[in-house]
């Protein structure tokens, strides 16, 4: 980070609380995924992890047989698409938030969880493969944003009361859809798929969905990352930032894309897991400040910590797995409650 | 260097014209405030020469690039003021690109310029309303903008923080060459630092000229519905035209 630059809010502005929390953001991914790596119905300690981690690698003695497959064909494709997932979703609504210049959206409440639900809804029922199934999470959600953003727009602005209600509207009529895609599946065979792809779950992880979540992931996080200071002067407003010299719907399209992209692969590995993309964001704001060039990577940083958390809680909570996408709206919903209220009490209310 | 002809905006739907046939001409380097009443199209019209609203007849033609600070002051996410006046270097750099080391040095130099270098790290959502103005002129100059529009850049401060913006004005106009627009509610700002006037009187009613000109009383009291007089102040061995309405008896 650029030492001439520091906007943190709070108490947070001495360079050494500063350097914490960012050594802090950068370690909980790794820390937290190798400490998940043990962690399940079947319990490892970390020194078997680590030694069916090198088996895998190959520099390491040969692990015990059931350890090195719990390990390295079970848990690793699943934390590690939690890692990316969760970063993805979290960077996708810390830009989201940026360029709607408004705290309050997340891919869930301006409908693109909902397209993209009834997109793979409809791959699932049509027993369709994969990029399929990618591809038709991709192609809803951007829909269900474009009407969302069409909808919302009143001369030439879009006001947030109105952003939020479009995608309330939009929400519920994919959400409809999802149902009416539910009600005509097969109940022995699509139906399941469906209802267990739609609560959200990591359980299914495997190397090529991983694969795939990476090769959409990492490219949409990229552009964002670079697109970091356009997302600042665009979270200016319309006006100021056209004076600014900014080329504003382009620039909001380009942004727009790579979080549909981020959240439709997200949503086609692992079902609809709510509320990361806009709670995940809060917290890194109120720990480095909104600049998207320090927001941005904590965001990610953040996301992808929270999501393997969840995850793990998933699978340890009880002796059934949990779907994630309730656990995610039982812990976010309330946390965002208390966040709003926070937020309210210190002044914005657009 | 900004030429403006024959222009007319009218809002949708709207039964009249905001303004119409308005034509003027302000060479480079000098200061026009634009006055008039509320609602009369002070801040349309520079909107429409800044770009940002479409006019329904007539040209605009201004030379340069153009800076502009607005009356309110966007506040949804605070960032810090050296970043807040480094987005002024927007226009300079590529769609992938952020400020390097180069564009952070301009605004540092736009806020020593300003005398304003002490807020650098300060965050903009803890300033006064007078430092915020000086914050938002500083990021307008970092842009390099050859003409600078500000709308109502003093309606919101207090009488020292009026008289610091209002030398700034005339002290870029004058040191570099910069030409600035500026709208008012304040006839003795204008009179004060303005070479030129636009007065809002009507549709199609205006009239525009060396401020001097356009601004004697019985325009004033017509462009505010009622008397004005304007008085010479000495100070200091100087004498300062200043304004002053006569308010109804209550």
């Amino acid at each position: 980070m650029r030492a001439s630059a520091p906007p943190l809010i709070g108490g947070l502005r001495l360079p050494a609380v500063r350097s914490l929390v960012w050594a802090a953001l950068f370690l909980a991914p790794p820390v937290l995924g190798l400490l998940s790596l043990g962690v399940g119905r079947y319990p490892l300690p970390l020194a078997e992890v680590l030694t069916a981690l090198g088996q895998g690698l190959g520099i390491s003695e040969s692990a015990p047989e059931l350890a090195s497959r719990v390990v390295l064909l079970i848990r690793l494709p699943r934390v590690l698409e939690a890692l990316v997932a969760g970063a993805g979703l979290a960077i996708a609504g810390a830009a989201l938030q940026g360029v709607f210049r408004n705290p309050l959206v997340g891919p869930q409440l301006i409908g693109v969880s909902s397209g993209a639900a009834f997109g793979g809804a409809l791959a699932l029922f049509l027993s369709a493969g994969l990029s399929t199934l990618l591809g038709a999470t991709f192609l809803f959600g951007l829909l269900a944003l474009v009407i969302v953003f069409l909808f919302s727009r009143v001369d030439g602005r879009a006001p947030v009361l109105m952003l939020v209600l479009s995608g309330v509207v939009v929400g519920a009529f994919f959400s409809a859809l999802v149902s009416l895609v539910t009600y005509l599946a097969d109940p022995n065979d699509t139906l399941p798929a469906i209802v267990y792809w739609l609560m959200g779950s990591f359980a299914t992880a495997s190397y090529p969905k991983l694969a795939l979540l990476l090769a959409v992931t990492v490219p949409g996080v990229a552009l964002l990352v670079a697109l970091r200071f356009r997302i600042n002067v665009l979270s200016l407003g319309d006006e100021e930032a056209r004076a600014l010299g900014i080329q504003v719907e382009p620039t909001r399209w380009l942004v727009l894309l790579a979080v549909t992209a981020i959240t439709a692969s997200g949503v086609a590995v692992a079902g609809i897991v709510g509320w990361v993309g806009l709670v995940v964001p809060h917290i890194a704001r109120m720990l480095v400040g909104p600049d998207h060039k320090a927001l941005l990577p904590a965001s990610a940083l953040a996301g992808a910590a929270y999501m393997v958390l969840v995850d793990d809680l998933a699978r340890t909570a009880t002796t059934q797995e949990l779907p994630l996408g309730v656990l995610t709206a039982l812990v976010g919903a309330p946390l965002f409650g208390l966040l709003l209220r926070r937020a309210q009490a210190k002044g914005w209310s657009t | 260097m900004i030429t403006v002809t024959n222009l007319g905006h009218r809002f949708p739907n709207a039964p009249t014209w905001t303004f119409r046939n308005l034509s003027l001409t302000l060479p480079e380097g000098e200061v026009l405030a634009i006055l008039g009443p509320n609602g009369r199209g002070k801040t349309t019209l520079l909107k429409c020469m800044l770009g940002l609203r479409r006019p329904g007849e007539g040209t605009i033609r201004i030379l340069g690039a153009h800076g502009y600070v607005p009356q309110s002051f966007s506040s949804t996410f605070t960032y810090g003021v050296l970043e807040t006046v480094v987005m002024g270097r927007a226009r300079h750099l590529g769609l992938l690109r952020s400020p390097g080391a180069e564009d952070y040095a301009i605004a540092r130099r736009a806020l020593d310029r300003l005398e304003i270098g002490a807020l650098a790290n300060r965050n903009s959502g803890d300033l006064s309303g007078g430092q915020r103005q000086m914050v938002m002129i500083a990021r307008a100059l970092a842009s390099d903008c050859r003409v600078l529009f500000l709308d109502e850049p003093t309606s919101a401060l207090d009488f020292h923080n009026q008289d610091r913006v209002l030398s700034v004005l005339r002290g870029v106009a004058r040191e570099s060459g910069l030409t600035v627009v500026f709208t008012s509610h304040y006839p003795q700002h204008a009179l004060h630092v303005a070479d030129k006037a636009l007065a809002l009187h009507g549709e199609t009613d205006h009239a525009f000229g060396p401020v001097s000109d356009v601004l004697d009383e019985p325009a004033l009291t017509r462009l505010y519905g009622l008397p004005m007089r304007r008085a010479r102040v000495r100070h200091g061995g100087r004498v300062m035209p200043t304004v002053i309405p006569v308010y109804s008896p209550v």
